[in-house]
C-alpha cells in the first residue's frame, strides 16, 4: 500500500524533469549496452582462441617422463603428505627423460581418469620438405588417425576442395599437410613430396591439407601416419607425447597435476601452456569493463545531479507529504524509487541494446590470422555479462539515489513552509 | 471558566506556555511569549490578529510541523510537544487535517489525486472507497466538475479549496486552517466556512482558524484575538 503510493509519487516526480532523467536513462543503456558487447567480444575471442588450442594441441600434453633426485632426502624430513606436496611442487629437483617410453601403457593408465575422454599417441620428428620447386624444415606428427581425431578438431580443420580424410585414411603413404606449408612448397593434394630425416629419404603423398589458422601450426605441420613415421625417423618404440582430451576442460590443472604424480611424466595442461595468451585476453577483458564502466560511471553522476536538483525543485512538495503524515523513510523512499525506476528501464533497455549490437558485431565480417582465423567478429554470450553489468549499474545508479534521498528525508516541514509562506 | 469545565471532555488539543523564537543571532525573535490555548470537538476557534503576530507560527505548532522551544502541546490527553519526530508524523495523519495560509497543492497530481493523498498514507480505505470518498469532498467545496484538472489548471481559490478538501480527508479530529478564505469570494468563501462548521457540529471535530475576515470571526463558536505572540 505505502509502497504503491511512494511509487506512484516518484513517478510523477519522473515526468518533473524530464529530459534530464532521459539523459541518465540513455547513460545507463549505453553504459550497460557496450559492458555487455565488449565482454561479448573480448570473451568471444577469448573462447574462439581456447577452442582452437583444445581443437589443435589438446587439453593436457603428456610427455618427459622424470625421476625426483631429491625425493629420498625430502621424505626424510617430513610426514608424508609433506614430502609429496614438495615433490610435486619443486619441478627443479626433477631429473627429465625425454619422451614416453611406453605409450600403450601410459594411455592404459589415462583411461583410468574419469574426466578423459581420449588419447593420442605422436610421434613427433624434425624433417625437410622437398617439393619438386622447394624444399623447406617442417615437423611431422605421426598419429593414429582415429585416436586423433578424438582429441583434436583434425576432422574439420581439412581445407574444402584440397583433398580428403578418406583419402589420408586409406593411403599409406598420404601425408596431411599444413595449408600454409603447402603454398610455400606449392603442393596440392596427389602431388609427391619427399620428407628427408637424417639420411633417410622418402616419397609421400600429399592426401589433403588442413587449416588450423595457428600460424606456427600451418607453416611447419606435417600429419602422417604413425608406422610411417617410425620407420622414417628410425623409432620402433616410444612415442614424443601423448595428446589427452578432456570431458570437463576447465578441470585441467588438477588433473594434470594429479596425471604428473600418478604417472611420473611431465603433464601439461592447456591453461599451463598458453597462460600468456590467456592472461592477455583477461587483461583486454577487464580493461574493457573498466573503460566501459566510466560510461555506467557517468551516468550516475547525472543521475545524482537530476535527482539532487529535483530535490530542491520538490521541497514544497516534501513539505506538503511530511504534512499530511508521510514519514522520512517514504520521503527517501520515493527518491530512491526514482533511482530505481531509471534503474530499471535502463538495464533492460541496456540488456536489449547491448544483445542487438553483440549480435549485429557477430555478423560483421573481419579476417584475423595468427593465433587463430576467424571470418566474422567472434562473441560469446554469457547471462554472467549481463549480471555483472546489471550489479555495477545497480551499484552507481542507487548510490547516486541513496544522497539525495537522504537529503530529501532530512528536510524539516515547518522551515519549509515558514520559508515559503512569509 | 464554567463553561470551560464543562467541555473538558471535549478536549481535542491543548497547549501550555508556548515559546517560539524564529531567526538566527541578531535577528532572533521571540515570536510567541507564552502561548496557552484550547480547542475542543464541535466547536470553530477563529484566531484573529494583526499581519506578524505569530498566528501561523502558533499553527505550526499545534499542527506538530514545528517544535516549541518550550511550553506543551497535547493532542487528544496525548502530550506531543517532546515526542519523536515518527510519534508527530503519525498524529500529523491521523488526527491533523492542515489548510495552509498559501494553498499548498501538489503540482504534478490532478485534484482527485490531492485529495486522496493523505488517505494512501493512512490506508484504511480501498481504492475505489478513498476515490469516492475524494469525489465526495470535491463536491462540497464545490469542485465536483473538476475532480481530474491538474493542481496546476486550477485558479488559486480552487486550489484554496481542494487544499481544504485534502484537510478533511482522513476525517482528522483537528482541523487547523490558515486563512482557508484568504484567496475566495464571498461566495466561496462563505461555502468553504459553512462546510468547515456543518464538519464541526455534525462530525465532533475542533477547527482552528486564522482569519483576517471579521464576518467570519464572528461567525465562529470562539474568537482569540492575538497580539505580538500572545492571546490579548
Ligand atoms: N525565519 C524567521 N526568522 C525570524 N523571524 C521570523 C521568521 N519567520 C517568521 N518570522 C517572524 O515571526 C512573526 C510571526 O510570523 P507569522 O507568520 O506567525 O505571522 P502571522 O500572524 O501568521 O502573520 P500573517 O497574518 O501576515 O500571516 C513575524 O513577525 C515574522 O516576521
Ligand atoms: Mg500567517
Amino acid at each position: 500500500m505505502a509502497t504503491s503510493t511512494n511509487l506512484r509519487i516518484a513517478f510523477r516526480f519522473l515526468t518533473a524533469r524530464k529530459r534530464s532523467m532521459l539523459m541518465s536513462l540513455a547513460g545507463i543503456v549505453f553504459g550497460i549496452g557496450f559492458f555487455i558487447v565488449t565482454q561479448a567480444q573480448t570473451s568471444g575471442f577469448e573462447q574462439f582462441f581456447i577452442k582452437t588450442i583444445l581443437g589443435t594441441n589438446g587439453a593436457i600434453r603428456i610427455e618427459d617422463k622424470f625421476q625426483d633426485t631429491q625425493f629420498i632426502m625430502v621424505a626424510g624430513g617430513h610426514d608424508k603428505d609433506a614430502s609429496k606436496f614438495q615433490v610435486a611442487g619443486d619441478r627443479s629437483a626433477r631429473k627429465y627423460i625425454e619422451g614416453v617410453e611406453d605409450p600403450a601403457l601410459l594411455t592404459e593408465a589415462l583411461y583410468k581418469f574419469r574426466n578423459v575422454s581420449g588419447v593420442s599417441t605422436v610421434l613427433e620428428g624434425g624433417v625437410v620438405a622437398d617439393s619438386s620447386f622447394k624444399n623447406d624444415s617442417a615437423k611431422v606428427y605421426g598419429i593414429i588417425l582415429n585416436d586423433h581425431l578424438a582429441v583434436s578438431d583434425l576432422g574439420s580443420q581439412i581445407v574444402r576442395d584440397a583433398g580428403t580424410l578418406e583419402d589420408f585414411r586409406t593411403t599409406p603413404q598420404g601425408l596431411l599437410v599444413g595449408k600454409v606449408l603447402a603454398e610455400r612448397l606449392q603442393v596440392k593434394p596427389g602431388d609427391s613430396l619427399i620428407l628427408q630425416a637424417g639420411v633417410e629419404r622418402r616419397r609421400y603423398r600429399v592426401s589433403a591439407l588442413y587449416e588450423t589458422g595457428v600460424g606456427d601450426i600451418d607453416k611447419v605441420r606435417i600429419y602422417m601416419h604413425l608406422g610411417e613415421a617410425r620407420s622414417l625417423l628410425k623409432k620402433t618404440s616410444g612415442a614424443s607425447f601423448l595428446q589427452v582430451a578432456l570431458f570437463d576442460r576447465d578441470r585441467a590443472p588438477e588433473d594434470a597435476a594429479q596425471m604428473e604424480e600418478v604417472l611420473r611424466h611431465g603433464a601439461k595442461s592447456w591453461q599451463e601452456r598458453e597462460v600468456s595468451w590467456l592472461n592477455a585476453f583477461k587483461a583486454l577483458q577487464i580493461s574493457a569493463a573498466l573503460t566501459v564502466s566510466t560510461i555506467i560511471l557517468i551516468s550516475g553522476l547525472g543521475m545524482f545531479n537530476t535527482l539532487a536538483m529535483l530535490v530542491i525543485e520538490k521541497t514544497k512538495e516534501i513539505a506538503i507529504l511530511r504534512s499530511m503524515g508521510y514519514t522520512r523513510r517514504d520521503i527517501s523512499r520515493i527518491f530512491l524509487w526514482l533511482g530505481a525506476i531509471v534503474l530499471v528501464v535502463g538495464t533492460v533497455g541496456g540488456w536489449a541494446f547491448g544483445a542487438a549490437v553483440t549480435y549485429g558485431v557477430s555478423k560483421w565480417p573481419i579476417k584475423i590470422t595468427g593465433i587463430f582465423t576467424a571470418s566474422t567478429f567472434q562473441v560469446y554470450w554469457a547471462w554472467s555479462h549481463y549480471i555483472v553489468a546489471t550489479i555495477s549499474a545497480t551499484v552507481v545508479v542507487m548510490t547516486a539515489a541513496v544522497i539525495p534521498a537522504r537529503r530529501a528525508a532530512r528536510l524539516e516541514p515547518g522551515e519549509i513552509i515558514r520559508g515559503t509562506s512569509q | 471558566m464554567s463553561a470551560m469545565a464543562q467541555y473538558d471532555s471535549k478536549l481535542a488539543l491543548r497547549c501550555e506556555n508556548l515559546h517560539r523564537y524564529l531567526g538566527e543571532g541578531e535577528g532572533r525573535v521571540h515570536v510567541l511569549r507564552g502561548v496557552s490555548f484550547e480547542a475542543r470537538r464541535g466547536e470553530v476557534t477563529a484566531i484573529v490578529g494583526p499581519s506578524g503576530c505569530g498566528k501561523s507560527t502558533l499553527l505550526y505548532l499545534l499542527g506538530l510541523l514545528d517544535q516549541p522551544n518550550d511550553g506543551s502541546i497535547w493532542i487528544s490527553d496525548q502530550l506531543m510537544s517532546n515526542s519523536s519526530d515518527s510519534d508527530r508524523t503519525a498524529a500529523r495523519c491521523e488526527h491533523i487535517g492542515f489548510v495552509f495560509q498559501f494553498h499548498f497543492l501538489m503540482q504534478e497530481f490532478s485534484a482527485l489525486d490531492n485529495v486522496m493523498m493523505p488517505m494512501r498514507k493512512l490506508g484504511r480505505l480501498s481504492e475505489e472507497q478513498m476515490a469516492e470518498r475524494a469525489r465526495l469532498l470535491l463536491a462540497d467545496v464545490g469542485l465536483g466538475n473538476k475532480t481530474h484538472r491538474l493542481a496546476t489548471q486550477l485558479s488559486g481559490g480552487e486550489q484554496q479549496r481542494v487544499a481544504v478538501a485534502r484537510a478533511l480527508a482522513n476525517q482528522p479530529a483537528i482541523i487547523l486552517a490558515d486563512e482557508p478564505t484568504g484567496n475566495l469570494d464571498v461566495t466561496n468563501s462563505g461555502l468553504v466556512f459553512d462546510l468547515l462548521t456543518k464538519l464541526a457540529k455534525e462530525n465532533g471535530q475542533a477547527v482552528v482558524l486564522v482569519t483576517h475576515n471579521p464576518d467570519i470571526a464572528t461567525r465562529c463558536d470562539v474568537t482569540k484575538p492575538m497580539r505580538d505572540g500572545l492571546f490579548v
